[in-house]
C-alpha cells in the first residue's frame, strides 16, 4: 500500500469503516449510511464548529504512557478511553482505533438541547417561508427535537425582509448563526461583504456597511442556507419546493458544463439549483446561469413553421428547405450550444450536401470559478463529431467573404444570429436562409424558411465540456405544441435530402452511430450519454494543440490541460 | 346443491289477500296521525350541525384580515386535486405587509371537491372552512370554479383565537424589553 492511498480504519457505533485520512467524522458516518444531523458543516467549505448539532461522543484506545503500548481488557481488546464530553463531528478527524457514537443517551439529549436552543427565537414561520420543505430546521426538528417548546417568553425580534443585494433578500429572524453564508462569500467567491454584529441572541447576519452581496455567485449562499434565512429575490413566494420535479441538467452559460437541477412543474420552470459533480462545479453555480431557463417562456420564441415569412406546414417548410440544402452553394453555421447528437447530424447533412460548416465562437471575460471565457457549451462536441476542425472564431470573415463572391447561396443556421457576428443585413438578404432554431432574431427574420426548435430544458442531448468531459442533459418541461426537438427535425430534414430514410432519428441510433464512425467515442454507448453523475471524462487528447481562448475555472487550467 | 326452503302454504283467508290490505291501511292510517318528518324543501331548510362538512371558504379574522398566506399546504393534500393556489407576496406599503406572503389567486373547483376536509385539518393559519353552505348550482363548469373573492364572499369573518400574525407586529413594533 503506498503512502497516498493508506487509509484510516474507525468505529462507528460497533461499525468498522476505513476512510482517508483527514475524513471528518460526519463523512464517515455517511459511508456507513448513518446521518449525522448538522447545520454550519458544508463539504465544500471551511470547517467552523458553531452550530454544535453533530455532537457525538468519541472514544480513543488507551496507552500506556511510559510505554506507548496499548492497553488491553480481560478479553484482549484495546482499553478505549471515552471523551469526558462530547465532541462536534465535523472538526474530528478520522484516527486510527478511533470510536464514535452517534445515538447515544448522551448524544440524543445533546442533540435534543441544541435544538431546543436554536428553535428559542425561531419565529415559526414555516407556512410563509420559501425554505419548508427543504429545510434542515424543520427536518432535525422533528428528527431530533424535543416536539414540544418549554419557552414562554417573549421571542427576540430581528429585521425581516432585508434585501442584502439584487437577488438575495434575508430574515434574521430565521438565522441561526452557522456562518456558512460568511465563509463562502470570504472563501469561495472571494467577496468577504457578510458578517455578524451583535452579541448573544441579538447576533444578526449583515452587509458590511456600504456593501451589498451582489457579486455573481450570491444566489449560492441562498442554497447552503441550511434555513429559510437566505432566500432568493426571483423565486421567492413563487413555488412550494415540494411541487417541484427535479431533472438533472447542464448549464449552457459557458464552456465550464456547470452541472444543474432544473426545479419544475407542470411544465413550468421555477429555479435553476447547482447539482454537486466534484470534478466540474462542487456544488455552486453563477447567477447568470439561474437566468436562463426565463428564455424558455419568451416572447421572442418560435413556435409554428414559416416559409418566407408566413405561417406554415411542417411537412412543407422541411421539403422547401431541403429543395434548398439540394439546390448546392450551401454553407452551414451550427451552434457551440447545440448537443453533440445534434452536431453529429448536423455533419451527416454536410456530408450528404457538401459545404463549409462553421460555428460561431462566444467569448468574454472569465471570472477564474465557474464562468469560462468560452461561452459556448458544447465547442469540444463539434470538434469530436468533426463538424469544425478547428475552434470557432467570433466573427465569420470567410464566411462573409463567400457570400459577396456569390460563392454561396444557401445558408443552413441552427440556431444563431448571424448578424452578431459580422454578416449585414444586406448579406443575409441575399441568401436562401434555413433557419433551425429556438428564438426569433435577425436572421430568422430573413429566413426563407424557419423551423422551429427546442431549448435544453425541452430535450435531451449531452454536451461536452472544457475538460472533454460528456455531460448528459434531461428534458425538464414539455416543448411548445407541435415544436419538435433539433434532433428529429435535422433527421427529417436529413432523409428529405439524401432521398431515403434516416436511421439516425433517435439518440440511441445515433450514439450507435458515433460509436461506430468517431474515435473519440468508441465504447461510449447511448447509456453512458444520459449520465446525470459525474459525466465520462473522453480522450481530447488530439486537439492538445488548439488554443481555446478558455480561461481557468474551478477545476480545469487552460495551461495543464 | 341447492337449498330446498320450506314455504308454509297460503291459507284461503290469506288467498284473498283482504288481511293484507287491511293492514297496509292500518299502517297507513298510524302514520297519518304521526308528526312529519320530510322537510319541504327548498322552502323549508335543514338545521345545519356544527362541524357540518359544506362548501369549503376562506375566512378574515374580525380585523378582516386575509388569514390565508398561500402556504399551498391545503393544494398539496386535496385528494381530488381541486385546489389551485397562485401565491403572491403583500406589497410593503400595506397594513399587513409585516405577513408577507398572501394568495395573488385561489381556485377551488367545486366539480372536483369530495367534501373531506382535509384542507380545514390541514392549514397552519386557520384560514379554510367547510361551513355550512351546501347547495350549490351554475350554468358552466367554469362558474364552479370558485375564485378567491367569491371564496372570501362565501367565507366571511370567523372570530379567532390567536391573532398570531397582530402579535407578531406588535412584538416587532416594541421589541424585546431586553433588547
Amino acid at each position: 500500500m503506498t503512502e497516498e492511498n493508506k487509509t484510516v480504519t474507525v468505529t462507528i457505533d460497533g461499525l468498522d469503516v476505513e476512510v482517508p485520512p483527514g475524513t471528518n467524522m460526519i463523512e464517515a458516518a455517511a459511508l456507513l449510511g448513518k446521518e449525522v444531523p448538522h447545520y454550519c458543516y458544508h463539504p465544500k467549505l471551511s470547517v467552523a464548529g458553531n452550530c454544535r448539532m453533530c455532537l457525538v461522543e468519541m472514544g480513543m484506545p488507551m496507552r500506556d504512557r511510559a510505554t506507548g503500548e496499548a492497553i488491553l481488557d480481560e478479553e484482549g481488546n484495546p482499553k478505549i478511553g471515552w471523551m469526558p464530553k462530547p465532541a462536534i463531528a465535523c472538526a474530528t478527524e478520522a484516527a486510527p482505533g478511533m470510536r464514535i457514537k452517534t445515538d447515544s443517551e448522551l448524544v440524543k439529549n445533546c442533540q435534543e438541547g441544541v435544538m431546543e436552543f436554536l428553535l428559542v427565537n425561531h419565529p415559526l414561520d414555516c407556512p410563509i417561508c420559501d425554505q419548508a420543505g427543504e429545510c434542515s430546521l424543520q427536518e432535525f426538528a422533528t428528527d431530533y427535537g424535543r416536539g414540544a417548546s418549554r419557552y414562554i417568553e417573549k421571542k427576540n425580534v430581528k429585521p425581516k425582509r432585508t434585501r442584502l443585494g439584487p437577488r438575495v433578500t434575508l430574515d434574521d429572524e430565521r438565522c441561526i448563526l452557522c456562518s456558512r453564508c460568511v465563509r463562502f462569500s470570504k472563501e469561495i467567491a472571494k467577496d468577504d461583504v457578510l458578517g455578524f454584529i451583535d452579541r448573544g441572541s441579538y447576533s444578526t447576519l449583515t452587509c458590511y456597511p456600504g456593501e451589498s452581496l451582489d457579486n455573481n455567485y450570491s444566489l449560492n449562499t441562498v442554497d447552503i442556507c441550511p434555513v429559510g434565512a437566505l432566500t432568493s429575490t426571483d423565486f421567492r413566494f413563487k413555488m412550494r419546493t415540494w411541487f417541484l420535479k427535479r431533472t438533472p441538467s447542464i448549464c449552457t452559460e459557458s464552456s465550464t458544463g456547470t452541472n444543474t437541477e432544473v426545479w419544475s412543474r407542470e411544465g413550468v420552470i421555477y429555479r435553476i439549483t447547482p447539482r454537486r459533480n466534484d470534478a466540474v462545479n462542487d456544488t455552486w453555480m453563477t447567477d447568470s446561469g439561474r437566468e436562463l431557463y426565463k428564455l424558455v417562456d419568451s416572447e421572442k420564441r418560435l413556435k409554428a413553421p414559416a416559409i418566407n415569412g408566413g405561417p406554415a406546414v411542417l411537412k412543407e417548410a422541411l421539403e422547401r428547405a431541403a429543395e434548398f440544402i439540394q439546390g448546392g452553394s450551401i454553407a452551414y453555421v451550427g451552434s457551440g450550444r447545440a448537443s453533440v447528437e445534434e452536431q453529429y447530424l448536423l455533419k451527416a447533412m454536410v456530408k450528404q450536401a457538401p459545404g463549409d460548416a462553421h460555428l460561431i465562437g462566444r467569448f468574454g471575460p472569465g471570472d477564474g470559478l465557474l464562468l469560462a471565457a468560452d461561452r459556448n457549451p458544447n465547442v469540444r462536441g463539434a470538434l469530436l463529431t468533426g463538424l469544425i476542425d478547428k475552434v470557432p472564431e467570433a466573427h465569420l470573415k470567410a464566411l462573409s467573404k463567400k457570400i459577396d463572391s456569390g460563392a454561396v447561396k444557401t445558408l443552413l443556421v441552427h440556431n444563431e444570429d448571424l448578424l452578431a457576428v459580422g454578416i449585414t443585413t444586406a448579406q443575409l438578404k441575399k441568401l436562401n436562409i434555413v433557419y433551425l432554431g429556438t428564438h426569433e432574431n435577425a436572421t430568422s427574420a430573413a429566413a426563407k424558411v424557419t423551423i422551429p426548435t427546442l431549448t435544453v430544458f425541452e430535450k435531451s442531448g449531452s454536451f461536452v465540456n472544457q475538460q472533454f468531459r460528456l455531460q448528459g442533459f434531461a428534458q425538464a418541461v414539455p416543448g411548445p405544441a407541435g415544436v419538435m426537438p433539433d434532433m428529429l427535425v435535422l433527421s427529417r430534414l436529413l432523409a428529405l435530402v439524401s432521398k431515403q430514410e434516416c436511421a439516425l432519428d433517435n439518440a440511441e441510433a445515433i450514439w450507435a452511430s458515433m460509436n461506430k464512425e468517431l474515435p473519440a467515442f468508441k465504447g461510449v454507448t447511448f447509456k453512458d450519454s444520459n449520465i446525470s453523475d459525474g459525466g465520462l471524462l473522453l480522450d481530447g487528447s488530439t486537439f492538445k494543440s488548439f488554443n481555446f481562448f478558455d480561461s481557468q475555472t474551478l477545476h480545469y487550467d487552460p495551461q495543464t490541460s | 346443491m341447492a337449498k330446498i326452503v320450506d314455504r308454509k302454504p297460503l291459507s284461503l283467508l290469506e288467498k284473498t289477500n283482504i288481511p293484507q290490505i287491511l293492514k297496509g291501511l292500518y299502517i297507513t292510517l298510524v302514520n297519518f296521525f304521526r308528526p312529519k318528518v320530510t322537510l319541504q324543501y327548498p322552502d323549508q331548510r335543514p338545521v345545519i350541525p356544527n362541524n357540518y362538512r359544506g362548501v369549503p371558504t376562506l375566512v378574515k379574522d374580525p380585523n378582516e384580515r386575509e388569514k390565508c398566506v398561500s402556504c399551498q399546504l391545503c393544494e398539496f393534500v386535496c385528494p381530488p386535486k381541486a385546489i389551485r393556489i397562485t401565491p403572491g407576496t403583500i406589497s410593503e406599503e400595506a397594513d399587513t405587509a409585516h405577513v408577507e406572503k398572501a394568495p395573488q389567486e385561489f381556485e377551488i373547483n367545486m366539480l372536483r371537491c369530495i367534501y373531506c376536509g382535509l384542507c380545514q385539518e390541514v392549514c397552519p393559519e386557520e384560514a379554510i372552512f367547510l361551513q355550512d353552505i351546501y347547495s350549490i348550482n351554475g350554468l358552466s363548469r367554469e362558474e364552479l370554479v370558485f375564485n378567491k373573492s367569491k371564496l372570501y364572499e362565501l367565507g366571511g369573518v370567523l372570530p379567532d383565537k390567536h391573532y398570531k400574525w397582530d402579535k407578531k407586529r406588535d412584538d416587532a413594533l416594541h421589541g424585546n424589553e431586553n433588547h
